[in-house]
């Protein structure tokens, strides 16, 4: 038994053996504070290229501001301005994250002054038509899945995820690469009942900003149709100190400029 | 302990097999090295964006009354908005080429002519907690979908039987607004020095039932009116305070003013009148089941004596129901139930002159929404009807649009309206249906 012991010591020394130093679930919560909760809030400039399996392109611009209610990594509160294309300009979209019920959504049309309620969607719906899903952006609670970490290399711990409600979601289950250093999942892929590969995500570039290791460029490609969608983030800034009143119908009708610039 | 070992090595291959290695984002493979990109955007002093747009329909059977032609029109929007230290300044206008109207000299209240200002404005918040915004502007709140309580901004009828895009139904107010931020409640004070009306079915695009003649009237023979029009004296006052409740929101409204579209008649000159109105209401909108519900209530407190004089619309209570939800993916199905209500109904069924027509003390009208994304959004069905089980009719409109690229879109649409009478609400509009195309560039 002693023996034994030793034995696997050293495979698991030499990293060889996926006995994780680290339990599956703070793996989990690291990635999702790295994704969606890093400082206080921020502001991101989003363009988004999304191209279609013919090459036919469609180009989103918007600016994100994201505030968290607290340090739990829960409720959070999201301002979407649009920029393009021209049809939706100066359009809003503000959604605040709820964790123990759907999300609250509005709509702001400027050529109507109308601050519109809209109907929580299913969350695994396009996103301003790209291949993001709303989940994607606004983040995938942690709690709706089973996670377990199928392997560790030098660079990564792969996760899989299986969904506690797989008839709420379109897969069967997702694997992630998510980076030891800064917990930055950098891949994540989507698989049906089969074990086909029906979605997938690339972070492609990271920034250290405000101290924050940050993806600025990510590809979200989907298998079935053969279309792709890259983001890539501009002008992020961390801890920018936005007032919660930015996230009122005051805003909405009164674009705050001062932090979409 | 052998069982062990081999388990071990087992476990060694099959990782060595499946090594799950992929290629570092760029940036992570020396965290040191990473530093933010700046780019600077290159603009104009100011920010522009508009479209150009050709919009053409057809009625579906003749019309005596009007052309064949229901819409035929080019259309250029410019905005332009313009910020300084703590000041913006809007200005949105548009410019049309309209071959349909017979009457062609501009006319800036009803946007007649071949210039529709729709904004012309200054926001500034002269205090932390106020905003303020002057001039012309469109105003919306309340919480129906293409139907108004205590929305009482005007609307411009004409645009939005005959096709245009639905921000049309909107017409400009010249107005104060005065927004106050308290925290947990808000305080909205709109102060119009002049009466703006809607832009009303007077028969010179669309025609009418005219309850005086009788008989269907249009353009050979338009509604005149006398709009009080005199500046700080023939006002309008709307106020809204609102606050949340969770994720429930709550509204109190208060309006004084004038009915927005005729409703009554001088007696002596024969002209359409705007009698007078008080309106007293409330809304509660939030989430509902899966979806998003809401309640709307209003008090319509006509001019005095409107319950005895047939010429004056009468006191209404007004309420309106909806509710909204997915009904799978990038498809949205929404209904509401709309209530007016006479106050008055004895008294005015007394004060109608034998022959005349009576109508029922309820009018109730459900309206059903549904919404349909295709092709990465790119392709848009909407579908949204008004059917009244009392008056026996209904006003059906169907849109189809498709972006051939981020910025141009070629749409369909219809406007069907349809009922057993010819004078009832929608039924009246009944030789009015039509169908449109539009070619729509944005920039």
């Amino acid at each position: 038994m002693k023996n034994l012991f030793k034995i696997l010591l050293v495979l698991s020394f030499f990293g060889i053996i996926p006995v994780s130093a680290m339990d599956v679930i703070e793996v989990v919560k690291k990635a999702n504070h790295v994704s969606y909760y890093q400082g206080d809030d921020g502001r991101a400039k989003v363009n988004m290229r999304i191209i279609d399996a013919q090459g036919r392109e469609r180009v989103r611009e918007f600016v994100i501001l994201r505030k968290d209610d607290d340090n739990t990594d829960g409720k959070q509160k999201f301002y979407v301005y649009f920029n393009k294309p021209a049809d939706v300009k100066k359009m809003v979209f503000m959604v605040v994250k709820n964790m123990e019920r759907a999300d609250d959504r509005w709509l702001y049309l400027p050529g109507l002054d109308l601050v519109k309620r809209i109907a929580a969607s299913d969350e695994r719906t396009s996103f301003v038509g790209s291949h993001f899903f709303y989940e994607d952006v606004s983040g995938r609670g942690i709690r709706e899945d089973t996670h377990e970490i199928m392997e560790e290399n030098d660079s990564n711990y792969i996760v899989k995820s299986t969904p506690k409600d797989t008839n709420a979601v379109e897969f069967a289950f997702f694997k992630s690469w998510i980076h030891k250093k800064t917990f930055l999942p950098v891949k994540i892929e989507y698989y049906d009942d089969l074990g086909q590969k029906i979605r997938s995500y690339s972070a492609l570039k990271v920034e250290l900003i405000d101290g924050h290791p940050t993806v600025t460029a990510a590809s979200m490609e989907n298998h079935q149709t053969g279309g792709k969608t890259l983001m890539n983030y501009s002008a992020v800034k961390y801890d920018v100190g936005l007032p919660d009143n930015i996230f009122t119908e005051r805003y909405l009708r009164k674009t705050p400029r001062k932090y979409l610039r | 302990m052998i069982r062990v070992v081999v388990t071990a090595i087992l476990l060694v291959i099959s990782q060595t097999l499946s090594a799950q290695e992929i290629e570092l984002p760029e940036g992570l493979g020396d965290l040191s090295t990473m530093a933010q990109e700046t780019t600077e955007d290159q603009a104009l002093p100011f920010d522009l964006s508009g479209f150009l747009e050709s919009r053409i329909g057809i009625r579906l059977q003749n019309n005596a009354h009007e052309k064949d032609i229901s819409i035929g029109e080019l259309r250029l929007q410019i905005g332009v908005e313009k910020e300084f230290d703590s000041l913006t300044f809007n200005l949105v206008s548009d410019f049309i080429y309209d071959p349909v109207l017979d009457e062609h000299s501009m006319d800036l209240e009803t946007g007649q002519g071949f210039m529709d200002m729709r904004e012309a404005n200054i926001v500034f918040s002269p205090l932390e907690f106020i905003d303020m915004k002057m001039g012309r502007q469109i105003l919306t709140w309340g919480t129906g979908d293409l139907a108004f309580i205590n929305d009482l901004f005007p609307k411009d009828w004409n645009s939005f039987f005959i096709g245009r895009d639905d921000e049309y139904l909107k017409a400009p107010s010249d107005a104060i607004k005065t927004a106050f931020f308290f925290g947990d409640y808000n305080l909205d004070i709109i102060y119009v020095p002049r009466f703006d009306a809607d832009r009303y079915i007077d028969g010179s695009r669309l025609s009418f039932f005219d309850r005086a003649g009788g008989g269907l009237s249009g353009r050979e023979n338009p509604v005149l009116a006398d709009q009080p029009d005199k500046w700080f004296s023939d006002d309008e006052f709307a106020a809204r305070l609102y606050g949340s409740f969770g994720a429930y929101e709550t509204a109190l409204y208060y309006y004084n003013g004038y009915w927005k579209s005729p409703a009554g008649q001088n007696l002596v000159t024969g002209l359409a009148e705007f009698p007078r109105l008080q309106v007293f209401g409330a809304s509660i909108r939030g989430p509902v089941a899966i979806g998003i519900g809401a309640i709307e209530v209003g008090y319509y407190k006509s001019a005095a004596g409107a319950a005895e004089n047939p010429l004056i619309r009468n006191s209404e209570f007004r309420l309106l129901v909806g509710y909204e939800q997915e009904l799978a993916p990038e498809f949205t199905g929404s209904v509401q139930y709309y209530l007016e209500r006479r106050l008055n109904q004895g008294k005015y069924l007394a004060s109608l002159p034998d022959g005349a027509i009576r109508d029922q003390q309820d009018r109730h009208v459900f309206t059903v929404r549904l919404t349909r994304l295709l092709m990465q959004q790119d392709l848009k069905l909407s579908l949204f009807n008004f059917y009244s089980p009392s008056d026996k009719d209904g006003y059906l409109r169907l849109n189809i649009s498709y972006k051939i690229r981020d910025n141009l879109k070629v749409e369909a649409g219809g406007n069907i309206f349809y009922g057993q009478k010819n004078f009832s609400f929608f039924g009246q509009f009944k030789e009015n249906s039509n169908v449109f195309t539009a070619l729509h560039y944005d920039f």
